[in-house]
């Protein structure tokens, strides 16, 4: 059984960071270079930490499996990003931005961790504009906010619909900036297919050139992934394509927990589904809730009449009229099930009754077309290009869809996971949202982790390794871990099956959409446990991965990627059916209030579920480590 | 107006380049593709194409791609000659089958470019763009260095046109598009969204040097002012960004010759 020891420091709340940044132990600058770090990813998370690592001093190794870090899924991020600056002078803090996503993430994250999200979000800010990152200004020529969903106040900062791709251009300079000094060696097209262990420490990587197919073994003092989010285990997501598991999940299976992976985020605001071909959803950003009113008809018989002559008095603002005091800015979760409870009802609009109207009627009048061209022009573009509709004059039609998992492996205050030397940053670890995520604050946490925590707390473990004891890329557990992928990479080409990859891709995300989606029942998740392994044997009786492993070889990528979704799912699956409860992104049908709110059991589930591999032929073992909440009641979220 | 979203449906002949590595002799082959949707996108369309080659046991066009919609830079096809297809403002995967007709014969190619070697089929390797933003597209600011964000202001106008600038998604499309295949729009973008700001003046002439020589270091041609390069821009780059980036150059390049070489300049700091 896996020891999980959160490490929170003692002492009051808002001392704790500060006090173990003085506590822990330190790496000497001369010492720093003779330790090396392998850095896996290089999104927001991953190029801010090997950037801020290499600047420090230390050897960085870092692998991406795109063709450059820049191109990191990111990159997609529209709306903006949190921070508890309070420019607005309207009340915010470091304790409100804290206490915003405690409750916005159902009181299941630790409290600690998201304090100190909050305290360094200041610095996030300031670190960026002196980057050069180009964030929306008022005419004084100081920083402008906007609001977002689950907060009263205004602490978004924003480019344009741009906000990742500037972030991330950011981070991705000072990446280069390391790598043109020399201080990181850039491995691009390469993708991580194994972690190594040696003596219960993770001390190196197994990693497949995309381009060459060359399998090489790298050895290093400490190991940090950065790998993203997981939510392609849906097929249909607002994710890039090939966002994947792979890397998090080859390091559970050598030992680390996997954390909550139930907990993923189905986004409110996304372009409907069209057809069977699609490759993927995309999203509007939640920003639009700012000025767009969202409502349906009021009588069935309405959602197929053009919008226009739908009179006011016959329009279902459902949002405001449930949620007074959020309305339309109520959380993702919430308002993503309030949606899917319209069209359950027969009142969602579009062919496919999977839809509500997201209006600007009101803010065209109120800021002139201009005025919201300014602030949205490039969403209403993206709207037109896929839709070929102008939302300048017709509402948009949205649908919820899947768009982010707050479950990955699980890791202490240090974000370090259960084996030692394994550190897990961004969307890829468990750790800040709880059940449900704000949005605006998974760019503030990749960022949070990779400049301002990763640095100090891996000094701590490094310290404890002597230097120069690093492994030899030579020893039997790097050949053992090349040898595995060799196999499975052979496996997966001789199957030489009926059916492509993407068939079977598209039939789990099915499963797990109709399963393990916005509501989840037990009924429905054992069927789906029957579902996905019957699936995953098909799989490797059927599957078609033309090519070899030689070559650039896009099937067999996906083939890899696919094969790990098929076991991740399940474990999913799993997770859901045991956490008998309903909270934030998590919506099991048997728990909830009559007016349709989660029901939390924090008696029997106030904890984190970090499951631990025990096998390919036994059930993973469910590890628990509790939340005691010191500082914040545990309470029943009311938007209303 | 609205304009027509309903579904019909469409076939076309593909005819894609094909080529098994940088070695490898190159050649088109031509690939029927029946009963589209036309609210498909392109990438889709080459996804239900490459499962059935995969279904006949041949193997499929490999392509790059990710986001698909438009901010990765990932994609990369001249679609009939186009970078990025018929379309204005938009990258490859913003294509959707209601551009073509029934009946057409699409040409697609990878972007073709001196510093764009060939990796497979339609995929490139551009990390030469990579190397010129290594070479100086930064600002020297260590973490933690950092001060009070609002105690830089930046005028509202400077911002805009910095974020119209940093609006590049590092595709490449400006490089094949160009008949010299010149690499100006990406650099000038770079140099110019840096300059404007205050916190990019310490290294603006380092910057603009260095990046310039890594851009000719790499073998990409010169610009001679034909501006095929914003036409093909999916974010719409002002090729203005250009003549901002040569003052620069020229500012820089004067200043450079009259600076002491030696490190006179710190002669006196002891
Ligand atoms: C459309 C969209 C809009 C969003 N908008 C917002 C927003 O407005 N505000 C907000 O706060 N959040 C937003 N989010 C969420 C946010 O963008 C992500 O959670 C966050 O950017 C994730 O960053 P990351 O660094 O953890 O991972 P990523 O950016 O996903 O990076 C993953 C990296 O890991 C690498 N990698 C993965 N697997 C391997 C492997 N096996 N081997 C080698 N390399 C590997 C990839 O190459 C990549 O470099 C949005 C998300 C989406 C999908
Ligand atoms: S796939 Fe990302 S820009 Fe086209």
């Amino acid at each position: 059984m896996a020891t999980l020891d959160s490490k929170v420091p003692s002492g009051p709340l808002a001392d704790k960071w500060r006090k173990h940044k003085a506590d822990i132990k330190l790496v000497n600058p001369a010492n720093k270079r003779k330790y090396e770090v392998i850095v896996v990813g290089a999104g927001l998370a991953g190029s801010s930490a090997a950037a801020t690592l290499a600047e420090l001093g230390y050897k960085v190794k870092s692998f991406v499996f795109h063709d450059s870090p820049r191109r990191a899924h990111s990159i997609a991020a529209q709306g903006g990003i949190n921070a508890a600056k309070n420019y607005q002078n309207d009340g915010d803090s470091v304790y409100r931005l804290f206490y915003d996503t405690i409750k916005g993430g159902d009181y299941r994250s630790r409290e600690a961790n998201v304090h100190r999200l909050a305290e360094v979000s200041v610095n996030i800010i300031d670190q960026c504009v002196a980057q050069g990152v180009p964030f929306a200004r008022e005419y004084g020529g100081l920083l402008a906010n906007r609001s977002f969903g689950g907060a009263q106040v205004s602490r978004t900062f924003y480019a344009r619909g741009q906000t990742g791709q500037q972030l991330l251009l950011g981070a991705y300079s000072a990446l280069s900036r390391m790598v043109g000094a020399g201080a990181i060696e850039l491995h691009t097209h390469s993708e991580m297919l194994d972690l190594v262990v040696v003596n219960g420490q993770a001390k190196g990587i197994i990693v497949r050139n995309l381009i060459t197919g060359e399998i090489s073994r790298h050895a290093a003092d400490a190991v940090v992934l950065a790998t993203g989010g997981y939510g392609n285990v849906f097929n249909l997501s607002t994710y890039a394509r090939g966002s994947n598991v792979t890397a998090i999940w080859r390091a559970y299976k050598r030992g680390a927990c996997m954390a909550n992976p139930c907990y993923t985020q189905i986004h409110p605001t996304c372009i409907p589904v069209t057809g069977d071909y699609q490759s993927k959803l995309t999203l509007m950003s939640e920003s639009l809730r700012n000025d767009g009113r969202i409502w349906v008809p009021k009588r069935k018989e309405d959602r197929l009449k053009p919008p226009a002559s739908i009179p006011e008095e016959d329009r279902d603002y459902y949002l405001e009229r449930i949620y007074p005091s959020f309305g339309n800015l109520c959380p993702r979760d919430v308002a993503s099930r309030a949606a899917k409870r319209v069209c359950d009802e027969g009142r969602g609009v579009g062919e496919s009754g999977l839809g509500v109207y997201l209006d600007f009627a009101d803010a065209i009048n109120r800021l002139s077309e201009s005025g919201v061209r300014e602030r949205y022009g490039n969403l209403f573009d993206i709207y037109h290009e896929i839709t070929a509709e102008n939302a300048y004059q017709v509402p948009m039609r949205i649908y919820p869809a899947v768009h982010y998992t707050m479950g990955g492996l699980w890791v202490d205050y240090n974000l370090m996971s259960n084996l030692p030397g394994l550190f897990v940053l961004g969307e890829a670890n468990f750790s800040d949202h709880g059940a449900n995520r704000l949005g605006a604050s998974a760019l503030m946490q990749g960022l949070a982790d990779g400049y301002f925590v990763i640095p100090y707390t891996i000094g701590d473990y490094l310290a404890s390794q002597r230097p120069g004891s690093r492994p030899s890329a030579d020893s039997a557990e790097f050949r053992g871990a090349e040898e595995n992928v060799r196999s499975l990479t052979d496996r997966l080409l001789a199957t030489k099956g009926k059916e492509p990859v993407s068939h079977f891709h598209k039939r789990l995300g099915k499963i797990m959409w109709e399963h393990c989606g916005m509501a989840r029942t037990r009924a429905g998740l054992e069927e789906a446990l029957k579902l996905i392994p019957a699936l995953r044997e098909e799989f490797w009786a059927n599957v078609n991965v033309p090519g070899s492993a030689e070559t650039m070889n896009q099937s067999l990528e996906q083939a890899g990627r696919v094969a790990d979704f098929l076991e991740f799912g399940e474990l999913l699956c799993l997770d859901a059916l045991k956490r008998e409860e309903s909270c934030g992104g998590h919506f099991r049908e048997e728990y909830q209030y009559p007016d349709g709110e989660c029901k939390r059991d924090d008696a029997n589930f106030g904890h984190v579920a970090a499951w631990e591999y025990q096998g390919a032929d036994r059930a993973p073992l469910r590890n628990t480590e509790p939340l005691n909440y010191e500082f914040v009641k545990m309470s029943v979220r009311n938007y209303k | 107006m609205v304009a027509d979203n309903s579904s019909k449906s469409l076939s076309v002949t593909l005819r894609v380049w094909r080529q098994a590595g940088p070695a490898a002799p190159g050649r088109f082959v031509d690939y029927p593709a029946r009963n589209l949707n036309s609210n498909m996108s392109f990438l889709e369309m080459l996804d239900v194409v490459n499962d059935e080659l995969t279904k006949q046991g041949e193997e499929p066009i490999a392509f790059a791609h990710d986001c698909r919609e438009g901010i990765c830079g990932t994609c990369s096809c001249t679609i009939n000659g186009k970078p990025h297809g018929p379309g204005h403002g938009i990258a490859t995967c913003q294509t959707y089958l209601r551009s073509f007709k029934d009946g057409d014969v699409i040409v697609v190619e990878p972007f073709r470019a001196r510093a764009f070697p060939l990796v497979k089929d339609l995929v490139v390797d551009r990390s030469a763009f990579d190397q010129i933003i290594q070479a100086g597209g930064f600002i020297s600011v260590r973490t933690g260095a950092a001060p009070d964000a609002n105690s830089i202001p930046v005028p509202k106008p400077d911002a805009d046109l910095a974020m119209d600038a940093a609006a590049c998604i590092g595709c490449g499309a400006c490089v094949a598009a160009c008949k010299n295949a010149s690499a100006m729009l990406f650099v000038a973008a770079k140099v110019s969204q840096l300059g404007l700001l205050p916190q990019g003046q310490p290294e603006r002439d380092q910057r603009v040097l260095a990046m310039v020589g890594k851009m000719d270091e790499l073998g990409f041609g010169n610009c001679t002012n034909q501006y095929e390069c914003s036409a093909a821009c999916p974010k719409s780059i002002s090729h203005d960004f250009i003549a901002r980036m040569n003052r620069d150059y020229l500012k820089a390049s004067l200043r450079s010759a009259l600076k002491p070489t030696s490190n006179a300049s710190g002669g006196g700091a002891g």
